[in-house]
């Protein structure tokens, strides 16, 4: 393979422990540690292993968000990512615009794979990934935990819900990663020095000329339903009773 | 009136038990019309399981061998095909609806509300996000249809009795051949499904090996319960994948849950919330998941697990 575009959301980072403001406008993210969206360093992992195997050429990572997003690409090349491109606005794109993005970077790049991560852990939606694939009218292999590839195929092992899927899809094809997939690696000080030096473009996504979408109006924002603190048993006999006196037993 | 097209989910000959709780909420809409789409190598026997459902007016079956393995390259352009008929287009919240519906939704051009936990109004939601440390109302524009994926653990699912008719329904979008379906393998087992059990015995990081994992399987034997697990059991190989209960696993809401050697981190918490009674057994005191516990037991699991077990004859 010549080249795998894999994408690096910046989110919230994974051990934080997210509040609603008070005012019901958002969640509180002033101030907080941000990352690598999980899921999107274990796709990039995933992109430098074969590269490193000698089945791809170069890896680029793209990121749509505000300049801070620069971070985490820095972080992507520190990685061993060759280059970043960072498609930049303030506001936050909804996934169909992300796909919609990643499509224009993907005719203009000409990429033979595409990973992403599963979903990113702010907003949980899963969509971006099967929206770039429907718009390029491309396979996709969501939820991987295992990929082979032979020749212009790979054959992706992917968690579901019943246990494991396998399929095998053409390339060019998206594939997104699940947990499972791999380890990412940690970035050592070299390598982060290394990495200011490589490219790294910047494009206001507002060049794109990308149609709107239909919105999805988020309108208020509230913690979840807490559950009571419940009562505390000493031993076994005193589950038991518990159970009992709840009818479970 | 509002029309709605629910995807069915099945195993290749039974209706998934998600199916008829994506029929509560899409009965939850002002006005709705229910059809459930079955699309299936071999459709008769899920489209009558989906023609039982209260609250469904059709079930449109579409039988074709390249329904196997229901892959949504193959299945989004029939679905694109028939959206045009419908007001809302819903599946379930499960890795099949995750991985097809967001396909659909770009190719009629148009965002996915996912995970929908509550129905609001004609064209608004509830929805949970940052692992269900939050939840978001949102509210679709007007003027497109509204495609959902539905957190099926918010819902109880529909009685049976009713017999809406089948038409059976030809197979109208191209088939790409750019992706195959080869082979499921999947988890066989004989204890209760984890997703619909009422009961569900689950096991951490604190079992320590695949063998300690016995003790959990004994307990549920015993309860007649489901196995779960918590991504760090599976991430260290004790059990397998599709045992794991949280954000990036299965979502579940058995009427009783017992968490043992688990510690509750957030991404946990959120697969077990609307859980009827949670029970926690842990070491230490200090574990998140006894903030959410109904019953909380702090003691060594080797110990007590093995006495519960024995208890319960």
């Amino acid at each position: 393979m010549e080249k795998i575009l894999v994408g690096l959301k910046r989110v919230v980072d994974y051990n934080v422990r997210v509040r609603v403001k008070g005012d019901g406008s958002g969640v509180e993210t002033e101030g907080v540690k941000m990352s690598i969206n999980p899921f999107d360093e274990i796709a990039l992992e995933e992109a430098l292993r074969i590269k490193e195997r000698g089945a791809a050429n170069e890896i680029v990572v793209v990121s749509i968000g505000s300049g801070e997003a620069q971070q985490q690409l820095r972080t992507g090349l520190a990685m061993g990512a060759d280059r970043a491109i960072l498609l930049e606005t303030d506001a936050e794109p909804d996934p169909l615009s992300c796909a919609r993005a990643l499509l224009e970077i993907v005719r203009r790049e000409n990429p033979e794979l595409v990973i992403l991560g599963k979903q990113a852990i702010d907003n949980d939606n899963c969509q971006t990934g099967q929206m770039l694939a429907a718009l390029w009218g491309r396979p996709q292999a969501t939820f991987a935990s295992k990929l082979e590839f032979d020749g212009g195929r790979v054959r992706v092992t992917r968690e579901v819900d019943a246990g494991l899927d396998v399929i095998e899809v053409d390339l060019p094809a998206v594939i997104t990663a699940d947990l499972r997939l791999n380890e990412p690696r940690y970035v050592k000080l070299p390598d982060i020095m290394k990495a200011k030096k490589k490219p790294l473009d910047q494009l206001p996504l507002a060049d794109l000329s990308l149609p709107d979408s239909p919105a999805i109006t988020a309108t208020r924002f509230e913690p979840p339903a807490a559950r009571e603190r419940g009562i505390m048993v000493q031993d076994v006999a005193g589950l038991v009773s518990a159970l009992k006196d709840k009818g479970l037993l | 009136m509002a029309k709605v097209l629910l995807i069915a989910e099945h195993d290749g000959s039974n209706l998934n038990p998600n199916t008829p709780k994506c029929v509560a909420c899409a009965a939850a809409i002002p006005g709705a019309e229910i059809d459930v789409a079955v699309f299936a190598e071999s459709a008769a026997g899920i489209a009558s399981q989906a023609a039982n459902l209260e609250s469904v007016q059709r079930v449109l079956s579409s039988e074709n061998a390249a329904y196997r393995g229901t892959l949504a390259a193959v299945l989004a352009p029939q679905i694109v095909a028939l959206a045009g008929n419908y007001d809302y287009v819903f599946g379930p919240s499960t890795t099949f609806g995750k991985d097809l519906m967001p396909r659909v939704a770009a190719l009629l051009g148009v965002n996915q509300v996912s995970d929908i936990m509550s129905v609001e109004g004609a064209r608004k939601f509830k929805r949970p996000i940052y692992a269900g440390s939050a939840v978001v109302t949102v509210e679709v524009a007007a003027d497109v249809t509204v495609i959902g994926t539905i957190r099926t653990a918010s819902y109880r699912a529909v009685g049976t009795g009713s017999s809406a008719p089948v038409e059976s329904l030809e197979m109208s979008a191209e088939v790409p051949d750019h992706t195959r379906f080869i082979a499921s393998e999947t988890g066989k087992s004989d204890r209760p499904d984890l997703q619909s059990a009422a009961r569900v015995v689950a096991g951490g990081r604190a079992l320590g090996s695949e063998e300690n994992f016995e003790l959990i399987y004994k307990l549920a034997d015993k309860l007649a319960a489901g196995v779960g697990a918590s991504r760090a059991a599976v991430d260290a190989g004790y059990v397998p994948n599709e045992m794991q209960v949280g954000q990036t696993g299965r979502i579940i809401a058995p009427d009783l849950y017992i968490a043992i050697g688990i510690s509750g981190a957030i991404q946990h918490l959120t697969g077990i919330k609307d859980a009827g009674t949670i029970v926690a057994i842990n070491k230490d005191e200090e574990a998140p998941i006894f903030e959410v516990a109904d019953i909380g037991l702090v003691a060594d699991l080797f110990n007590v697990v093995p006495e519960l077990t024995d208890a319960l004859d």
